[in-house]
């Protein structure tokens, strides 16, 4: 097996890793670096679980090969707190109850932060579509987008 | 006496609010380990061997050729296996695993463990499989039908008739009263035929575990599911072990709804594990998900329903046929059971047929088997309302069942709240805001039992004053908050002192699956009992100390005291004070409980629909949607609300989209989520939750289940809306566009 040799920054920090040609950047954040807060859902760039920041894009990171990523920076959900605190994002999912079983959160809460980055100011329909991408079958999204507007009053304030 | 007042207690302190869930910072920063996070030394990967034909037998399986290839630890078929005890696990072990036929598009035939998941893959790709290909059938009342293929022979039960296809396994039937009489009495009496798709529950976490088996049989399993002590019991079946021999853990749970309730890969990630002596992880695909894990029943349905000029039900009668795959399973009779549950009637019937097909066995999905038969009562209730121009809301009023109805299945309700949920509906400014062209209001009433079960509940006073509690049901949506959060009220303590965790099956005695809205219910009851249990031993130490009768001292608020002047002036003691001195005055105290509970309540709901149907398209649009449901008393009211929304959509999906499609060569279409398409945040408004309660006496705090109940009254009350919107009755689901498109130019 021939495995390439990549190197990254993975929230913040410099690492390498060795990959097969097949793997995707999913596979590589789950089973080479343990990072397993990011899910995989389906596999095929449908359900968002995976959802990750790639180089300031929002990525599905199973349909990104390990092999072509090197020299990006990535952020996963286990970079968004930041020292412990959490963002205002995470801070309103849990005080609006936006996660029942909580594994499309991950995926949820890094889509949500890059919409942030991009429009501080989003209406509920900007919200709702740029969310179409992440499933949820728990909470019918309801709490969800509450939580992402409410988030977004907060640091705009 | 302790504790005697608490029974009355009407005001909560804890109950009712709406703290931050204990489990909230690991779901919210990746820290949670769910079925698939977790990861073993020396640990092997596992795969499935699935065929992607209908109906087959088995002729042979060579795999000489994968055991050859490098890193290939162990391979397995269903002949590694011994014989089971019961039918019932050998029909699950054979889901797992085909033995002399493949019933099912995705049936799994062999499993691989190797020492990476792409030598895996090779290996499946080495496994020769010899088929001799069968007829097969995956239509519900194709199947039924004499001449039919029959998926497996000597499943009828003795009271099915001749009259249909070895297909036909089972039969039930419920109701009272002459129907004929009732259908006299009638202003008009319609009959409709109903078909409803089969759905999966879509939960967002595939399959996942991860086991580990030794040579005497001790064994390990960690695994996402909705009951660890299920799993136990089926997998420890299957391996020939006892049950303590095997620990199994349940990880942090992505979604079930039902479908985690049996199992799919667990035994089989146990076979291959002692077969190659090292620990075996098994993570299914999405494709494998869809195509072998449960979906629920797809159904046909006939409904005769007569009705007065008034708005009364004179005489109902339903013909249910659930299609639930290719084994038997009893939600036939849940749908039965559950058509009639909101109406008091006077004559009333419901038959019900289970039939196999060349389908993937159906798992239960949140209220299992009264979706479809309650879409189709609901349906001919608002045809009957327009025919003879009633008000839909006023006509279920007026047939609404209540304390003292005697049910069609047979009990007679206690107090239940759909008089309540009706009359707030019919109040709520949605029911008279105005509607423009093409739009259209549904209403839908929408009922589940709800069930108790076995439970064990350990307390612990720990010597800081803090708890904890030991339960043994998956926290599937905020369920550590609603339990911690009621251990807390009747303690009298802060909230932020207890901590809920949950246990293996081998630190807990039995507790069944977390299922049928069971959890707040019946683990809130023990633990509010095994609390009470603790609390007359910190009043009995107390006593002790004060050295008077234990019937001298009371609790209050977190607090022993004396219970008046006669007892003595002593300054009442917090349950921290006892906890600090309980190695002093006797040891370690805890409370416990186990129960088998009853007294679930059954839950009832009403919502209300409306759409907007575009003519050119045939697209509807929810515009806006409104759910009313008894929840006795919530206790964590954000969480009852999400379990109102999230059924609802689910349900809305299941109305408008959501399908098996199976093609002419009996192979799933749409194993994917791109073509099986779930509601997205794009589709859809706000969903206003509207919780009555309405005390469950069989709770402590009232409590009733509030899990599943949202998702029965969706499918209806949409269907009702787009009707009405249309100008045309649909009896079939799901209402997509390309059909509802069809039937608009059918009309022009
Ligand atoms: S796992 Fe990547 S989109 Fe679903
Ligand atoms: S909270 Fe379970 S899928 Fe979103």
């Amino acid at each position: 097996m021939n495995k390439i040799r990549v190197g990254v920054s993975v929230n913040n920090d410099k690492i390498e890793f060795l990959c097969s040609p097949e793997d995707t950047v999913l596979d590589v954040l789950r089973d080479n670096l343990r990072l397993t807060g990011t899910k995989e859902g389906c596999g095929t760039g449908d359900c968002g679980a995976c959802s990750i920041i790639l180089d300031d894009k929002l990525v599905c990171s199973c349909l990104v090969l390990a092999g072509e990523v090197e020299g990006s920076e990535i952020s996963t959900i286990e970079g968004m707190a930041i020292d412990g605190k959490l963002h205002p994002l995470q801070q309103n999912f849990l005080k609006h109850a936006a996660l029942q079983c909580g594994i499309c959160t991950p995926g949820i809460l890094i889509a949500a932060k890059a919409l942030l980055e991009r429009n501080p100011d989003p209406t509920e329909t900007e919200v709702r579509y740029w969310l179409a991408g992440n499933l949820c079958r728990c909470t019918g999204y309801d709490k969800i987008i509450r939580a992402v507007m409410d988030a977004a009053a907060e640091m705009r304030s | 006496m302790c504790s005697k007042k608490d029974e009355m207690k009407k005001k909560f302190r804890v109950v009712g609010t709406r703290p931050i869930r204990p489990d909230g910072i690991e779901k919210v920063t990746g820290q949670a380990l769910y079925g698939a996070d977790l990861h073993a030394p020396n640990m092997l990967v596992g795969k499935m061997l699935r065929i992607n034909e209908p109906h087959a037998i088995i002729k042979s399986i060579n795999i000489s050729k994968a055991q050859k290839l490098p890193g290939v630890k162990a391979i397995i078929t269903f002949q590694d296996f011994m014989e089971v005890s019961t039918n019932k696990t050998n029909d699950i072990l054979e889901n797992c695993l085909a033995n002399k036929k493949v019933l099912y598009d995705g049936h799994a035939v062999a499993a691989v463990a190797a020492i990476n998941s792409e030598i895996a893959k090779k290996a499946l790709d080495l496994i020769d499989i010899e088929l001799e290909m069968l007829p097969f059938v995956v239509d519900v009342d194709t199947a039924m039908q004499k001449g039919s293929p029959v998926v497996q022979l000597g499943r009828k039960h003795e009271n099915v008739s001749d009259d249909f296809s070895d297909n036909v396994t089972s039969f039930c039937s419920f109701g009272h009263g002459i129907l004929e009489d009732g259908y006299k009495n009638a202003a008009k009496v319609i009959e409709r035929s109903f078909k409803t798709p089969s759905v999966h529950q879509g939960y967002i976490e595939p399959h996942a575990c991860l086991a580990s088996m030794t040579a005497d049989g001790r064994s390990d399993l960690w695994c996402c599911t909705q009951g660890q002590y299920n799993v136990r019991a089926i997998c420890a079946d299957i391996m020939g072990i006892e049950e303590s021999k095997l620990r199994v853990t349940a990880s942090e749970i992505g979604g079930g709804f039902g479908g985690k309730t049996t199992v799919f890969i667990e035994p089989i990630a146990l076979a291959l594990s002692l077969k190659a002596g090292h620990p075996v992880k098994i993570v299914m695909t999405r494709e494998e998900v869809f195509k072998a894990t449960g979906p629920t029943v797809s159904s046909s349905i006939d409904i005769k329903m007569g009705m007065s000029k008034l708005g009364i039900i004179t005489a109902a009668h339903a013909v249910i046929r659930y299609e639930g795959g290719a084994f038997p399973n009893e939600t036939y009779e849940l749908g039965a059971q559950s058509a009639f549950a909101a109406y008091d009637l006077k004559a009333v019937k419901s038959e019900g047929y289970n039939v196999l097909t060349n389908r993937p066995a159906q798992a239960a999905y949140r209220a299992p088997g009264a979706p479809q038969a309650i879409f189709a009562v609901e349906s001919a209730v608002d045809e009957l309302c327009e025919q003879l121009n009633l008000d839909p809301l006023e006509t279920r009023l007026k047939n609404a069942a209540k304390k003292g109805t005697k049910a069609s299945y047979g009990p007679t309700f206690d107090e239940i709240g759909l008089i309540a949920t009706l009359e707030s509906a019919k109040k709520h400014p949605h029911y008279a805001a105005p509607l423009a062209q093409n739009q259209g209001r549904g209403i839908s009433c929408g009922f589940w039992f709800n069930f108790g079960g076995n439970t064990c509940v350990s307390l612990n006073i720990n010597f800081d004053g803090t708890v904890g509690i030991i339960e043994g049901n998956p926290d599937i949506g905020g369920s550590r908050a609603s339990i911690s959060q009621m251990a807390a009220e009747e303690l009298g303590i802060p909230l932020e002192r207890i901590r809920t965790v949950i246990a293996d099956t081998n630190s807990l005695g039995h507790n069944d699956v977390t299922d049928g809205s069971r959890v707040t219910f019946s683990v809130g009851l023990a633990t509010i009992k095994a609390a009470k249990a603790a609390k007359k031993e910190m009043c009995k130490r107390v006593a002790k100390l004060w050295k008077i009768h234990e019937d001298a001292v009371i609790w209050k608020d977190g607090y022993v005291l004396p219970a008046g002047p006669n007892a003595g002036d002593q300054e009442p003691l917090s349950l921290k004070e006892i906890a600090a001195m309980s190695a002093q005055t006797g040891g370690p105290i805890a409370g416990h409980h186990e129960v088998n509970a009853e007294g679930a309540g059954v839950s009832f709901g009403v919502h209300l629909v409306d759409v907007e149907v575009d003519p050119e398209t045939g697209q509807t649009k929810i515009l806006r949607y409104t759910v009313f449901q008894d929840a006795g008393k919530a206790v964590h009211p954000s969480y009852v609300e999400g379990q109102m929304q999230g059924g609802s959509v689910q349900g809305i999906g299941w109305a408008l989209n959501e399908e098996y499609i199976y093609d002419s060569s009996g192979k799933l279409q749409n194993s994917g989520f791109l073509d099986y398409r779930i509601p997205v945040a794009s589709d859809l408004p706000m969903i206003e939750p509207v919780i009555l309660e309405i005390p469950n006496p069989g709770h402590p705090y009232g409590v009733r289940g509030v899990g599943e109940t949202s998702i029965v009254p969706p499918l209806a009350a949409i269907c009702n809306a787009v009707s009405r919107a249309t100008n045309i009755r649909f009896t079939e689901l799901p209402l997509s566009p390309p059909k509802v498109l069809s039937a608009i130019l059918g009309k022009e």
